[in-house]
């Protein structure tokens, strides 16, 4: 049973001599072989350029490297599909990528090879990141391991239903708007989004460059810790990196370990704009229990207001989409991808750009093209600037009395496959806790927090919470994550196909 | 929002769209720009615009040649090439 094990057992093990980082990458390759054909997380893999990495670990560790030298050794990452990976395909489950193959390694890529990972990979999304159920992939639909006629969520709904199904330990994603804490509450699993600046984003295909930001998929909150630390830190060739130095995430966790009470002396808010009717019972009952179970633990739970609340789906539907318009004119068939021919360079590019993108990229290409045009930028484009200084400006007033904000991470458990894919504004509305946090540039993290009931049709599904830190605070938002879930035991839940 | 006219915008965007597809995605943005009006009600006055939650200004590293991504590699995914450069359609005057 490797696969279902966690970093931090994989590495005890590792260090012990009990298994091989070839083993550990062969049970993951088996339980991919085994149950990838029903949830089809995995676009495409390189299973001999893993082996080859997974010899390297295992020579490193015959050579009496650590895993405090090398924190990763011998565990298998596997990838977004928007992550270049040199000399591996890169599409954004997109058609308009043709037969690209990335020719250098993300930073994130460069960090954890360094950190000793297996990096193995290609992993389904909602295509460029545009979606909240992984439905708008142009390749393949993924789906959901609790029960296979729900979505995985999305944008990176297969980073999240790869690991919830014990394929892979970690998986490495992008959050916009919540792509990953969204998908990792469906799924069941821990999702980090680091505060923005926190790690470098060369070599992510950018989506929407405010709010972009690489975080970690995992089982446990100390192991999201453990990947986030290598992830994170200064990079020359991200100028909106911050030189800011990277605690150590993992120590953080085990300074209050075996105390009884050990969120003693911190505060948690609970927004009252939050509260306000129309939230699902069972996820307003999970909450519930979340609050207590805070409470238990030492942390002082206190109401907080973020009057600006209501306006964060609209503000980011017109950021976004204008920031995607700008990113997304890249592709136009001149420099890499597949092309098709005009008479000049603009029918080129229109042909191109029209038979390439799916309808949820064109829908925010020219959403993003209309409010930043001529005569509407002021009216669209300006004022959700402005608006996104108040949401921001909320966040920093309430972090003032408090230490982190608990919220749901989503208004329900997975939908259905094709429940929201034709009703754009209905899709966008399922991110309403997730999308705040990008605007502000805080940061966030999705963790287990319970399930619904099981009846006659569905079996049960997961849910999440989520708590949103101070800028740079990952260290006590990871404190707080990590107690709560040591203490409730969500995380040692198995997906039926796990 | 009766000044949104999809085939303009679709053309500003360099987007070729069926008509089916102007049609569908017309209605579906005409909702979407009904819910993002709401932001008219927000009083901005006096209010700074957020482009980047943590700005960090002039950033540069030493005025050095580097060495980059080879000429090869960057070449390699084109669609069309010739002589070490990327080929597009004749740009007639």
């Amino acid at each position: 049973m490797i696969h279902r094990l966690t970093v931090s057992e994989l590495t005890n093990r590792l260090a012990r001599r009990e298994c091989s980082a070839a083993e550990i990458l062969q049970a993951s390759l088996d339980q991919i072989a085994r149950v990838d054909g029903d949830v089809r997380a995995f676009l495409s893999l390189d299973a001999a350029d893993a082996r080859a990495q997974a010899e390297a670990a295992d020579r490193d560790l015959a050579a009496g490297v650590t895993h405090a030298e090398k924190p990763l050794l011998g565990i298998p990452v596997a990838l977004k599909d928007l992550l270049a990976h040199r000399g591996q395909p890169l599409n954004c489950s997109s058609k308009i990528l043709g037969h690209y193959r990335s020719p250098y390694d993300a930073t994130v890529v460069e960090r954890m090879k360094a950190a000793g990972a297996v990096v193995f990979g290609r992993l389904n999304m909602d295509e460029f990141a545009m979606g909240s159920s992984t439905e708008t992939s142009a390749f393949q639909r993924t789906l959901n391991p609790w029960d296979l006629t729900r979505i995985p969520g999305g944008s990176s709904g297969g980073c999240a239903a790869s690991v919830a199904a014990s394929m892979v330990p970690v998986t490495v994603g992008s959050d916009t708007g919540g792509s990953i804490r969204q998908p990792a509450a469906l799924c069941g699993v821990v999702g980090v989004k680091p505060t923005y600046g926190r790690v470098s984003r060369y070599g992510l295909t950018a989506f929407a460059s405010s709010l972009d930001q690489i975080g970690p998929f995992a089982r446990t909150v100390q192991d999201a810790a453990r990947v986030t630390g290598v992830l994170a830190g200064q990079d020359r060739r991200d100028s909106t990196s911050v030189p800011l130095p990277v605690p150590d995430y993992v120590a953080a966790l085990e300074r209050s370990a075996g105390e009884s009470r050990p969120l003693a002396g911190l505060r948690i808010g609970l927004a009252k704009e939050y509260m306000i009717g129309g939230l699902d019972p069972e996820v307003d009952a999970a909450m519930q229990a979340s609050v207590r179970q805070f409470v238990a633990l030492g942390a002082e739970v206190v109401e907080v207001s973020l009057p600006h609340s209501d306006y964060a789906a609209a503000t980011y539907y017109i950021i976004a989409p204008a920031e995607a318009s700008a990113n997304l004119a890249r592709f136009d068939g001149v420099r890499y991808g597949a092309r098709v021919d005009g008479r000049d360079p603009a029918e080129m590019n229109a042909r191109t750009r029209g038979a390439g993108f799916g309808a949820e990229v064109k829908r925010r290409i020219i959403l993003g093209t209309y409010v930043l045009s001529s005569g509407y930028y002021d009216a669209y484009y300006l004022r959700a600037q402005k608006v996104r200084t108040l949401i921001r400006q909320d966040f920093l007033k309430a972090f003032e009395t408090v230490d982190a904000i608990l919220t749901p991470t989503t208004p329900t458990a997975a939908f259905r496959v094709g429940e929201k894919s034709d009703d754009p504004l209905q899709m966008y509305l399922s991110d309403i806790f997730t999308i705040s946090c990008n605007l502000a540039g805080i940061c966030g993290i999705s963790v287990p927090c319970g399930f619904t009931r099981a009846t006659a049709e569905t079996p049960r599904l997961p849910l999440g919470l989520q708590l949103l830190g101070k800028p740079f605070g990952e260290e006590t938002m990871f404190r707080m994550a990590h107690a709560y879930e040591q203490s409730t035991g969500w995380h040692l839940e198995v997906s039926p196909l796990g | 929002m009766s000044d949104f006219n999809i085939h303009y915008v679709a053309r500003l965007a360099r987007i070729d769209l069926s008509p089916a597809e102007e049609e569908k995605l017309g209605t579906q943005l005409g909702n979407i720009l009904g819910y993002i009006a709401k932001l008219k009600e927000v009083d901005v006055t006096g209010v700074e615009a957020t482009a980047h939650a943590f700005p960090l200004v002039n950033v540069t590293r030493p005025d050095v040649a580097e060495e980059s991504l080879a000429h090869d590699a960057a070449l390699a995914n084109a669609p069309a090439r010739s002589g070490g450069l990327f080929v597009v359609p004749k740009i007639v005057e």
